[in-house]
Formats: C-alpha cells, sequence, structure tokens
C-alpha cells in the first residue's frame, strides 16, 4: 500500500487498554503479592509498573503498524509465515554445514572445559539427552507427521531396560543400550500397527494414551519394577574399567588404571562422550536417512498420503518404520538418561515429557535437524541459565514461546533439505 | 485389457456406482464423461481399491484385481493422475517425478524423465521449482509426467483438462495423444466432452452411478441425447 492513510489512535488506545489489562491480571499475582512469614503482603506498585509498561509497548506497537514502515514488515512476516520447505541448491555450503567442524569440536571439548563444573556438566547432558529425543520424535512428528503425544513411553522404556536388566539380568550399560533400542523399535511396532488407519487428532489421543498405559504398568507392577520406588541404573564402564571410586568385586576403576586422582566429574565427563558420540551418529542418520527412499518416502506420506499410495508406497511398512526409528532414538536416550541419573523412577516419564519433546520438535521447525538440536538445547538449558531469576523463570520461558509464535511461526529453522536426485535412490 | 464386469461401489450408505461394466482394450484410448457427481472418479478409485467394490470384478490383463491393495495395483503396471491432480506441492518438480518411479525403481529414472520433459517442455524449465508453486496447468502436466515415471500399461486421467486455459487444454490433449502412440492405453475421465470425445477411440457416459450410453467417440458425439446434455445442444 503506497496511499498514506491515517493513524487510527482511537483504536491503539483501545488495544493498549487491553493489553495493559491483562498484564496486570497476569503479573498482578507474580509480582504484586509477596509472601512475608505467614502474611502476604500486597505491593501493587510493581504490577501497575508492568502494566503501565505493557500499555505503552502496545500503544506504540499498534501505532507503528499502522505507519508505512510498520506495514512492511509486518507484510514481510506475513511471507515469512506463509513459507514452507526450501530445497537446497546444488554443492555450495550453507552456513549449517559451515559450522560441523566448530561444534565437533567444541562438543568434545566442553567436558574438559567442564570439567570443575560439575553442575554445569549435567546441564549439558541432559541437554544432549533431549537432542537425541528430539531427534527421534522429529522423524515420527516432522518427517512422517504423525503427532506422537506418548513418546516419553519408549523413552521410560529405554530407561528400566537398563535399570531392569542390571537388577535381574547382570546387563550392563552397552548390553542395555542395544537392547533398548531393539525393544524400542518392537514397542514403536506394537503402537504402530493399531495407529495406521488413524490421522491426527484420533492418533494423538490414542497414543496419549499408549504412553499412561505404559506409565501406570511401571508405576503398579510393584514387585517388577519397583513402583514409584524406583530402581537404581548403573554407570557405563570403559573396557571393563568402572568410574566409580572404589570397584565392585573383581573390577577396577578407571581412575586407578590410570593413575590419576578420583573424580566425580569422571564418570559425567565419560556418559557425555559417549552421548556426544552417539548423537552425532545419531544426526549423520537422520541425514543420510532424508536422502534415502525411506526418507523421502516418510515425507511424501506426510503430504499426501493417497497420491502416495496409488505411486506405490506401502504406507503401512512406511509409517511402522516411523514409528520404530523414533521408538529406538527414543530407548537408546532413556538409557543415557537412567545411566546419568543412577535412578529411574516413573515421575521421570510423565505426559509433561512428551510435552517437552514435542515442543523442541515443533519449535526447531517441524522436519529441521538443525533446528531440533538447537531447540533442545535452548529448551533445556535456558531455565538453567535463568535460575537466578527463579520465581521469574516460567514467566520467562512463556515469554519465549509467545515471542517464537509471532516472529518464527514455523519453527526456529526454516525447513532446508537436501534435494534428492535419481542417483540417491 | 481392463475389464470392469458388474461393479457397484459405495460410500457408507451412499452407493455411488451401479453395476457399470466398462471395457478397455489394449493400445485404446477410452473416456469416461459424465455431470459432476455421476461417479466417474470413484470409477477410477475403485481400480486402485478405494472403495471397493462391493460386487462385480475388475481385470486387469486377465488378472482378478478386485480386491488387490492400493500400492500394489501401482506395481502391475497402472498409474493415474487423480483428481485435483495431488501432486507433492513441497517437493521440486524433479523430485515429484522421481516419486513416480516407486513402481519401477529408479534404473531408467533419468531416460524416462527426459522422456518427460520432451513432452511437457515448460516442466524441463521448472524442475528445480517447488511444485505447489507452479501454475494449475503445470501441476496438471507434473501430474500426468510423474504417472509417466511409473512406465505405466495404462494410464489413468481424471479430468485433465479442469480449470485450465484453453490453450493448455489443447496441449494436453495432444500429449494424450502422443502418449497412447508411445504404447500406452489410456483411460480418459472427463467433464470436457467435446475435446475427450473428438480424442477417443470410444466412450461411455455414466450419469448417475450408471453406464448410461456406450458407443464409439464420433457415435457419441453425433448423438442427439449426449449432444444435448453435455455438448450444450450447440456445436
Ligand atoms: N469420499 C466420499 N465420501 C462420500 N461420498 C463420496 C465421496 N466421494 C464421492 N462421493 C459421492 O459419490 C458420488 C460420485 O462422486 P464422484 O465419483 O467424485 O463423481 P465425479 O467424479 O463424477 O464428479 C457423489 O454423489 C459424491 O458425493
Ligand atoms: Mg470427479
Amino acid at each position: 500500500m503506497t496511499q498514506t492513510r491515517g493513524i487510527d489512535y482511537g483504536h491503539a488506545v483501545r488495544d493498549a487498554v487491553l493489553a495493559g489489562m491483562v498484564a496486570l491480571l497476569v503479573f498482578g499475582p507474580i509480582t504484586g503479592l509477596q509472601l512475608s512469614g505467614y502474611e502476604v503482603v500486597a505491593r501493587m506498585q510493581w504490577p501497575l509498573l508492568f502494566a503501565g509498561i505493557v500499555t505503552l509497548g502496545r500503544f506504540c506497537m499498534a501505532v507503528w503498524v499502522q505507519t508505512e514502515a510498520g506495514e512492511r514488515s509486518l507484510a514481510r512476516m506475513r511471507a515469512k509465515r506463509s513459507g514452507g520447505v526450501t530445497v537446497a541448491e546444488g554443492k555450495g555450503k550453507n552456513w549449517q554445514q559451515k559450522l560441523v567442524p566448530f561444534a565437533l569440536i567444541g562438543g568434545l571439548a566442553l567436558p574438559f572445559i567442564l570439567m570443575d563444573n560439575r553442575y554445569w556438566l549435567t546441564v549439558v547432558l541432559l541437554a544432549l539427552i533431549y537432542v537425541l529425543l528430539g531427534l527421534g520424535l522429529n522423524i515420527v512428528v516432522g518427517l512422517a507427521g504423525l503427532l506422537d503425544l506418548g513418546y516419553a513411553a519408549f523413552y521410560a522404556v529405554g530407561a528400566y531396560v537398563l535399570a531392569m536388566g542390571a537388577q535381574y539380568w547382570d546387563m550392563g550399560f552397552w548390553g542395555a543400550l542395544v537392547l533398548a533400542m531393539v525393544f524400542g523399535a518392537l514397542l514403536g511396532m506394537l503402537l504402530g500397527f493399531p495407529v495406521l488407519r488413524m490421522h491426527g487428532d484420533y492418533l494423538a489421543i490414542v497414543t496419549l494414551g499408549f504412553h499412561e498405559i505404559i506409565r501406570l504398568i511401571l508405576t503398579n507392577w510393584v514387585s517388577f519394577t519397583g513402583g514409584p520406588n524406583g530402581a537404581s541404573a548403573p554407570l557405563p564402564t570403559l573396557f571393563g574399567l568402572e568410574f566409580s571410586r572404589r570397584a565392585k568385586q573383581g573390577g577396577q576403576p578407571f581412575h586407578e588404571f590410570f593413575g590419576i586422582d578420583y573424580s566425580a566429574s569422571y564418570q559425567y565427563m565419560f556418559v557425555y562422550l559417549i552421548l556426544f558420540l552417539f548423537v552425532v551418529a545419531a544426526i549423520v542418520f537422520c541425514v543420510r536417512l532424508r536422502q534415502m527412499p525411506m526418507g523421502r518416502a516418510w515425507e511424501a506420506l506426510r503430504e499426501d498420503e493417497i497420491a502416495c499410495r496409488s505411486l506405490g508406497i506401502n504406507h503401512v511398512t512406511v509409517k511402522l518404520s516411523a514409528f520404530m526409528m523414533g521408538a529406538m532414538f527414543a530407548g537408546a536416550a532413556g538409557v543415557f538418561f537412567a545411566t546419568y541419573q543412577g535412578f529411574v523412577n516413573p515421575t521421570s516419564f510423565t505426559f509433561i515429557e512428551s510435552a517437552m519433546i514435542l515442543a523442541i520438535v515443533v519449535l526447531g521447525g517441524l522436519g529441521s535437524i538443525t533446528g531440533v538440536v538447537i531447540a533442545a538445547l535452548v529448551l533445556i538449558m535456558l531455565p538453567e541459565v535463568l535460575r537466578d531469576f527463579a520465581s521469574y523463570r516460567v514467566l520467562a520461558f512463556g515469554i519465549v514461546m509467545v515471542l517464537m509464535m509471532i516472529w518464527r511461526p514455523r519453527g526456529l529453522m526454516h525447513i532446508v533439505r537436501p534435494r534428492f536426485t535419481e542417483k540417491g535412490a | 485389457m481392463l475389464e470392469i464386469r458388474d461393479v457397484s461401489a459405495s460410500y457408507g450408505p451412499i452407493q455411488a456406482l451401479r453395476d457399470i461394466s466398462i471395457t478397455i482394450n489394449r493400445g485404446e484410448i477410452v473416456t469416461l464423461i459424465g455431470a459432476n457427481g455421476a461417479g466417474k472418479s470413484t470409477t477410477l478409485m475403485t481400480l486402485f481399491g478405494e472403495p471397493r467394490a462391493s460386487s462385480g470384478q475388475i481385470l486387469f490383463d486377465g488378472h482378478d484385481i478386485t480386491h488387490v491393495q492400493m500400492h500394489e495395483v501401482a506395481r502391475l503396471g497402472i498409474a493415474q493422475s487423480p483428481e485435483g491432480r495431488r501432486i507433492f506441492p513441497a517437493m521440486t518438480v524433479e523430485e515429484n517425478l522421481i516419486m513416480g518411479t516407486i513402481p519401477v525403481g529408479t534404473e531408467h529414472a533419468g531416460e524416462d524423465m527426459a522422456k518427460v520433459y520432451e513432452l511437457f517442455p515448460r516442466l524441463k524449465e521448472r524442475r528445480g521449482q517447488r511444485a505447489g508453486t507452479m501454475s494449475g496447468g503445470e501441476q496438471q502436466m507434473l501430474a500426468i509426467g510423474r504417472a509417466l515415471m511409473g512406465r505405466p500399461k495404462l494410464l489413468l486421467l481424471d479430468e485433465p483438462s479442469l480449470g485450465l486455459a484453453p490453450l493448455i487444454v489443447k496441449r494436453i490433449f495432444e500429449v494424450i495423444r502422443e502418449i497412447r502412440a508411445a504404447g500406452t492405453t489410456v483411460f480418459l475421465v472427463e467433464q470436457n466432452a467435446f475435446h475427450a470425445l473428438k480424442l477417443a477411440d470410444r466412450g461411455y457416459v455414466l450419469v448417475n452411478g450408471k453406464i448410461h450410453l456406450s458407443g464409439s467417440g464420433e457415435e457419441l458425439l453425433t448423438n442427439p441425447e449426449v449432444r444435448n446434455a453435455y455438448l450444450g445442444g450447440g456445436h
């Protein structure tokens, strides 16, 4: 629009007052009431200040979007929103590929940098576990387009494979890692069969129910899983070397073998390094997958199921394989989580976990591998960074989410996928 | 090559096809014309098993395919450019064409793609473009091209002229003739009865899920009933 229109101030004022009132409602209880002993003290100056800022901000924004510059940037934003997938051109490396070597070196060096900061080491470790979970769910939701709200069920099963395996069959970390992936995939298939004919909302509800079933079994089968009390999980070993201060009978601790002093950080560093390499392998696997017939069948199925089937794609095997592949990732992530905590119990695997992983995939941009990695790191580490602002943590988190939805409604990363060619098939 | 024998099909309580019989011989162009909602698309989809024929039989090359799964039909050598085209909008033209090779594998992909580009030079110009951003005519060309990539013996086309400019319609019908000349049998579903009957060797007229008339293209073109109902009386 080139023609200049008058600015509707009345409208801007109405919007601003409304926003201010909402802000008052939101900030009122959070900042306006303070607990002092057993008394609740009202300090209304804070919420009034915040509401004032919001009102003024909203007014300025309402006026700005009516100016020409504002209209232009609004149009730009709309254009971005309508964009879909971009197909990578030719061979030239994009910025993501250029960053790979730095990410690799940084990732490998990180545990040594954080050696004396065990707290941050564990935070980063947890974030990496979520990267793995995000990559797995990304296959199911992002690529194959199957809305799975029960993803944490496979995560739980993986964790329990390690704990139960160690408890009953003397299984170590490595054996459990393999078994959890196999077991996860089988369970994924089991869930896959009944939900094959379902779409969207129905699929979401059934997967949600599946998650609850698994959680209830873990909680109530007390004689086997230990129920709500949980069970302990072992640490990984390096060619038989253990990471505890004193080895169990016959074993040898890592620090004695190398003649260095014991540090509790070693175990986390070790788990981190295994996990880091595992995540790198998983990313390479995902990137490759997208160029293989299986990966492109997933993406095609997401776009148009009928078209796919009439072209000769067996939607049953394609969907099942997506579920299985995703569940396999979650199984592995569960084993890492169990070993990281040293302990599993059902409260670690509530619906909130599934929601969190889904948030990672959605924020990452549904299908973008780089996006998922960034979203997982940010979503898991941000709350820790914000710990100093403890009482505003959730609020800040919420604001970040809202801003994301405004500025990047399609997720952090615009999906760029490699073009597939005849040769790649 | 294809024999539809007394096939009925329904969507739940709605019966869409009643005892229809259609025969298509190798090398023919056969057209099925009818008004909106007559059951033309349903006829094509019944060949793919959705909706499944509730009675009757479908034979392809002598084999009973009445109960074959949708994805297996493609592997038998039947491909379609479906109603609404159903191309993959987020994929490029070239990727869409590669998706078409699924029934036969990518062994001949390069060669077949060159043939498709020869039929539709426009697609070659647009090969790196996302299919969803193309015009309706280009998308229709792509849908036909994608079907051809599977080297079908029988090509099903569901209203390829729908919503396209006259010049593009003309080009599409020319291409259908070329496709037949190259050895593919064509079953063409159309509302554009005039063009379809001029092109086809034989035709069927579908009314409310029943075959109402059949005959050679010329016979139907001159049939007064057809002229009144589908050719606007004029012509
Ligand atoms: N998926 C469906 N569910 C229920 N009824 C349908 C469906 N598809 C088509 N029909 C009905 O079947 C009849 C035939 O439709 P269709 O084969 O699409 O006709 P045409 O292609 O000749 O326009 C119509 O009455 C239509 O309303
Ligand atoms: Mg139709």
